[in-house]
């Protein structure tokens, strides 16, 4: 799923400014999943904004409305009824939810709660690891199932570097070394010989490099 | 054991303090207290296995939170005890009713109702 | 394929290299790196110039790399992939050629969370490996990365770096192949302390025959003090400093650590030299580049000999 940190209630107030009617819409997929930006991180965001409220003496008025996902325009839609009534949409999606939402409400202010981080699994409840850079061009049949660009500090397809010290990236001591991580996958399935081959430069154009990109099915097309 | 505890303590009974999530604390703070506590089973000793140690985890995220929107962490605490205690029971509720008093009235209870006596 | 460079040379006649490092001061002023440069005329046959080691910003290795030149030293140009991408890359290639530069180092290089920028974008549009290839390539096919003509080839005297003491050590050597596949002539490895650990890595290295391919020059870095010893075993990734030396180094008085340091890097050296498969050694005293020629004359490496 796509993960996300929910920003600091001080940076969100920051650019919530003196609006007093906001709309703040949830997601209900990967941001429920990570724990950022679902229907009960609605309630708590709401919460510390109506409290912070109190404390001034001041008046908010906060609509929580978690949709289904907010890449989709069906789902933003639903709040098309009521979304003029309010100065600020704050949008606890990812930053593909708040995009969307700010085309299809053109005319009205929307800011992020969040900021997007990764492509990731859950490791546990509670704890989100990054797996993928979206490179757009998927080696992963090669490298025995781990990924070398989202893994690797430094996206080396030829890895390890000299900084890889008992199985952890010289980045971080908590960060496994993505190449041992390779490695000890290559020689679970009888792959080693993987490793001797050199794998050659990457073409860069299928991922964010290349611009940014787009996908199309003429055969879904209405 | 009919001991005394102050009258400002209001008690919200729970089968397990597991059933005590973040909400439930915020909007306790919202509708205008000025502190809140939990008191769990000693840790180890839960009926329920482990809700003591799921309500601790809540309680100190909500102390971030508070802390955050400015009202202050010292309002919020988690003590255990076992159910036989009544006198811990009396002492929690008279060492948290002071601590709360020393910090005063909650700021959010700014534009709820006024005159309300402390 | 023939390069002009001196290490070349001294291997293809059977010797042995004496090589050390320059590393580029954080400023403009060109004095301090001829400064760095005098202190090894004579004592070494190349001299790397670090690529902003460890991410933290210094004169570019290019123009330090041709102060040297103009004072008639052999640079060997270092070049990190985290920096640049393959256009800058192979532009820089052909700028070093020109500028009369023989030799280059092809390394991945240190993250920039090292460094004094690490908030900068990264690059690593390559790893070393396949800097390595590009820079073989351009030299003996005439050929950029994209498959055009080089009108003017760059020839260079293409090396690498390898850590005998990084994790996973079983692949080590494998990867050191890679790097020979990739055209690899020379490598100078990690600074050596644990001599045993070193000596199974080379092993392991000439029972890939990559000895015959490949020229391995052993690192060896003086210690100043117990102070240094114990930090680097701590905290620099992928070194290996053996508990006994820095016993040494404590059981020493403070006044005589640095000779002790001294004392242990010719110890080293001196072993070393007899490592079968080993071709040369690589002395990077940092920051402490007047003991190089003391280190090498005591390790009986002077003088150096005239190809």
């Amino acid at each position: 799923m796509i993960v996300a940190n929910r920003k600091s209630l001080e940076e969100i107030l920051g650019m919530l400014g003196s609006c007093r009617k906001v709309l703040l819409l949830g997601c209900n997929e990967c941001v429920t999943v990570c724990g950022s930006g679902g229907e009960r991180e609605v309630a708590v965001l709401a919460s510390e904004l109506r409290l912070c409220a109190q404390k001034e003496g001041k008046e908010i008025e906060i609509r929580e409305q978690t949709l289904e996902r907010q890449c989709d325009y069906e789902y933003i839609d639903q709040v098309r009824s009521f979304a003029g009534d309010y100065e600020v949409i704050l949008s606890m999606a990812c930053g593909a939810g708040v995009q969307y939402v700010a085309d299809t409400y053109r005319t009205k202010l929307v800011v992020p709660a969040l900021d997007t981080t990764f492509i990731g699994v859950t490791l546990e409840q509670g704890v989100w690891s990054e797996r993928c850079q979206g490179c757009g061009t998927c080696i992963l049949d090669m490298t025995g199932g781990v990924c070398p660009i989202a893994r690797c500090a430094k996206s080396l397809l030829n890895g390890p570097c000299g900084g890889s010290s008992g199985g952890k990236c010289e980045v971080d001591r908590e960060t496994d070394c993505g190449w041992q991580l390779i490695i000890d996958r290559l020689q679970a399935l009888g792959q080693m010989d993987r490793y001797e081959e050199i794998i050659p430069v990457k073409d860069w154009r299928s991922g964010r490099d290349g611009g940014p990109r787009r996908r199309v099915r003429e055969d879904l097309k209405l | 054991m009919r001991l005394s505890y102050p009258s400002s303590v209001k008690v919200v009974k729970v089968p397990c303090t597991g059933r005590v999530d973040v909400m439930l604390i915020l909007r306790a703070f919202e509708s205008g207290v000025d502190g809140v506590y939990i008191a769990g089973c000693m840790e180890g000793e839960c009926h329920f296995l482990r809700g003591n140690l799921r309500a601790r985890r809540r309680v100190e995220y909500a102390k971030v939170l508070l802390d955050e929107v400015g009202l202050g962490s010292g309002r919020l605490e988690m003590f255990n005890m076992s159910a036989s205690q009544g006198q811990r029971f009396a002492e929690v509720a008279r060492e948290m009713t002071e601590r709360v008093r020393a910090l005063g009235p909650s700021p959010a209870r700014r534009s709820l109702v006024k005159g309300e006596p402390g | 394929m023939k390069t002009n460079s001196r290490l070349e040379r001294i291997l293809e006649s059977g010797g042995f290299v004496v090589t050390s490092e320059c590393g580029p001061p954080r400023g403009a002023d060109g004095e301090v790196v001829r400064r760095k440069g005098e202190l090894l005329r004579g004592v070494v046959d190349g001299v790397n110039v670090t690529d902003n080691q460890t991410s933290v910003v210094r004169m570019s290795s290019l123009a330090a790399c041709v102060l040297l030149k103009g004072m008639g030293l052999e640079p060997i140009l270092q070049m990190v992939c985290r920096d640049r991408n393959r256009i800058a890359l192979q532009s820089d290639i052909l700028g070093a050629a020109a500028l009369g530069i023989s030799n280059v180092l092809c390394l991945s290089g240190d993250h920039q969370k090292f460094g004094d920028h690490p908030q900068g974008k990264n690059v690593y549009d390559l790893d070393s490996v396949q800097l390595l290839g590009m820079v073989c390539r351009m030299r003996d096919e005439g050929k950029f990365l994209g498959g055009d003509e080089i009108k003017g080839r760059p020839v260079l005297f293409a090396g690498a770096a390898e850590n005998p003491f990084a994790d996973p050590f079983e692949i080590r050597a494998a990867r050191l192949g890679k790097k020979v596949k990739a055209g690899c002539a020379f490598i100078q490895t990690q600074c050596i302390y644990n001599v045993d650990k070193f000596v199974r890595w080379m092993e392991m290295v000439r029972d890939r025959g990559l000895h015959e391919r490949c020229a391995i020059l052993a690192g060896v870095t003086p210690m100043k003090s117990a102070g240094m010893a114990n930090y680097m075993k701590k905290n620099v990734p992928g070194m290996d400093v053996p508990e006994e030396l820095i016993e040494r180094m404590k059981g020493t008085p403070k006044e005589k650590q640095a000779e002790e340091g001294i004392k242990i890097c010719v110890e080293t050296i001196e072993r070393l030299k007899e490592v079968p498969g080993v071709r040369g050694i690589h002395v990077m005293a940092i920051e402490w580049e007047e003991k190089v020629a003391e280190i090498v004359k005591a390790a009986g490496l002077l003088p150096r000999p005239e190809v």
